[in-house]
């Protein structure tokens, strides 16, 4: 993206920057437990449910979405098979809550656990390449992860989809078969992990997988395992990126082929371009805007491609920048994440 | 998991004469897509998603032309020509917008266009499948070779693609115009301070690229559904056959598609669950062992 920091200390460092860094996730803190807030509070203001919804499929691609900006923004990674966590995470949720009926936090753990398992495979063997090479290498690993979930109709149940419906056993005294609980479920976990994500972007690691992403070599020469960073980062990002998945195979009760098709990565890739790349709310703000657009197109036409494909190519050929570039412009900050 | 499947079927000379002709059909389209798409990358540097898309078109063009004009070599030429001029236009007017930036925007202008085109496909032509059938000039009974059939129109699609290897090895090496692409490839300022038009040796090279697509498709048509999305698996096993062969590198595109072909005709008996799979690991192990391919000259690291 041309916003592109240069952004090369690491907070933390030095005193002053330890200072500045307790400042800044202090300030990330209060920002996350408002938001939270505004989100607890939304539905007794707005009793929809078409609004809470919404606003759990947001949850779930808010997450995703911003979990492929680690990649994409933060270490210059263009992945474009994201989608194979966001099915692999709802996969093997969907089918631990139907196989084993362990409680929905343990097979979140060890759905989280299948996609660290998976990223790291994949990883090892795609970050070590050049740019263009890793962007159609995750592309045809995802279409493998795909045509797996398509054949192995026994497991997962073909292109039909894993059916049946998720179980939803209350825990905590929790439970999301009812709408709002639910929804406040999701609203919590989409801060929490935005939360954490933050942290480790603000991070030193964050800071030196943007060191890597400006310029690897000179990171090398600093001592820096560049390729070790890469992967980390892929990892990191596949956990969320299936944590994202998850919710969605909640919300929806099920798992579906689409989850790991190559649209689902196309779609996580445009969001992160309509919000902006160089924010970190930027991607997270793009899932918005684009599921408003999804929602709308189905309104009015059939052919949603041609609608979509045509606004992709106004952003990437026009305007090239995100929406929360333009905010920040018109705000006077230059400031790159 | 069937090996004796395999075994009995290598015991047999017609079921590997049968085998062994349908892995040459799926090498021989698949040889032409990669050659495309591998193309393309030496040359311009960008790898073109829209690829698969562009073998679609082809096969609908191809469709539309035979069933108008009921002749065979009509439909390839609309097939063929017709994409080469879109690729041409896409590439002048949206491509060409994207080389300086990054990968990110060169991704989305072609994930932009699968998307267009599917739709346009699905508007023009209707969601449906489409069955063109073997032309009436190769309606003959097919051929016998060493106790196996092979039907003619697969001989005839077998030997086109031999052909125009063979013609773009001789364009590429022997001729001053290959020397001059190649030339581009290896270092696009210098080629232009000589003097050449790199604008427009870019424009031709995918013009070429997309012709090959349009061609496979066209040639696919007869023998293959014609329906919306049938480009993008054919889009990655191209993929995997230029990593196989080595990016950049079309001799390296046509070994690798004949054995993605013969592994997956084969495969089809002996393993059908891990024929992919297989394909996979063949990509996963050249990546690790030797990144650049089994033919490439440049490095994927």
């Amino acid at each position: 993206m041309s916003a592109r920091g240069d952004a090369m200390s690491t907070p933390g460092a030095s005193p002053r920057g330890r200072v500045r860094r307790a400042a800044s996730s202090g300030r990330d803190l209060l920002v996350a437990a408002a938001g939270l807030a505004v989100l607890v509070v939304l539905p007794f203001v707005f009793s929809s449910p078409l609004l809470l919804d919404f606003m759990i499929r947001l949850a779930a691609f808010a997450i995703y979405a911003t979990s492929l900006n680690i990649l994409i923004g933060y270490g210059g990674m263009v992945s474009f098979g994201h989608g194979m966590f966001f099915g692999a995470g709802a996969y093997s949720f969907a089918l631990l809550m139907q196989k084993t009926g362990v409680s929905i936090p343990v097979a979140i753990v060890g759905s989280v656990a299948y996609c660290a398992v998976l990223a790291l495979v994949v990883g090892v063997i795609c970050v070590r390449l050049k740019e263009i090479y890793f962007s159609f290498l995750t592309l045809a690993f995802q279409m493998l992860v795909h045509s797996v979930i398509i054949s192995w109709v026994t497991l997962t149940g073909g292109d039909q989809g894993l059916t049946g419906g998720i179980p939803r056993p209350p825990f905590l005294g929790i439970d999301l078969g009812e709408p709002r609980p639910m929804y406040w479920f999701a609203a919590t976990v989409a801060v929490l992990c935005l939360l954490a994500m933050r942290h480790l972007m603000q991070s030193p690691f964050g800071y030196t997988l943007r060191m890597v992403r400006d310029n690897a070599e000179r990171a090398q020469f600093l001592g820096i395992q560049v390729a070790r960073i890469r992967l980390a980062a892929f990892v990191i990002a596949g956990c969320f990126g299936g944590i994202g998945g998850m919710l969605m195979a909640l919300f929806v009760s099920g798992a579906f082929p689409e989850f790991a098709y190559w649209t689902t990565s196309g779609e996580a890739v445009f969001m992160i371009l309509m919000g902006g790349a160089a924010r970190f709310l930027g991607p997270a703000t793009g899932a918005v805007m684009l599921l408003l657009l999804s929602d709308l197109i189905t309104r009015f036409t059939e052919f949603h491609g041609i609608v979509l494909g045509v606004t992709v190519l106004v952003f990437a050929l026009v305007f090239r920048r995100g929406v929360t570039d333009f905010i920040a412009q018109a705000l006077g900050r230059s400031r790159a994440a | 998991m069937d090996p004796s499947a395999l075994a009995s079927c290598f015991a047999s000379l017609s079921c590997v004469v049968t085998q062994t002709t349908s892995g040459l059909i799926i090498g021989a389209l698949l040889f032409l897509v990669a050659a495309g798409l591998t193309l393309i990358f030496g040359v311009l540097g960008v790898v073109n998603f829209t690829h698969g898309s562009f073998y679609m078109l082809g096969a609908y063009f191809a469709y539309s032309a035979y069933v108008a004009s009921g002749s065979f070599a009509l439909a390839i030429a609309a097939g063929a020509l017709g994409v080469a001029a879109f690729g041409l236009v896409f590439e002048r007017v949206f491509m060409r917008r994207v080389y300086g930036s990054d990968v990110l925007m060169q991704l989305l202008v072609c994930y932009a266009f699968i998307l267009i085109l599917d739709d346009v496909v699905k508007m023009v032509w209707g969601p449906e499948f489409k069955s063109m059938g073997v032309p009436d000039a190769f309606r003959m009974p097919p051929v016998s070779v060493a106790g196996g059939v092979v039907p003619a129109f697969y001989l005839f699609l077998i030997g086109a693609t031999a052909v125009i290897a063979l013609a773009l090895w001789v364009v590429l090496v022997k001729t001053r115009l290959g020397k001059v692409v190649r030339a581009a490839a290896i270092n696009p300022q210098m080629t232009s301070a000589l003097g050449v038009n790199t604008g427009a040796i870019y424009g031709a090279v995918f013009a070429v690229g997309s012709l090959l697509a349009g061609l496979a498709g066209a040639l696919a048509a007869p023998v293959r559904s014609v329906a919306p999305g049938m480009g993008f698996s054919i889009l990655i096993e191209s993929f995997i056959v230029t990593v196989i062969g080595g990016m950049g590198s079309v001799s390296g595109a046509l070994v690798g598609a004949l054995l993605i072909g013969l592994v997956r005709s084969f495969g089809s008996i002996g393993f059908p669950l891990f024929v992919e799979g297989i394909m996979f690991l063949a990509m996963a192990v050249i990546l690790v062992v030797k990144p650049s391919g089994l033919l490439g000259r440049e490095a994927a690291r």
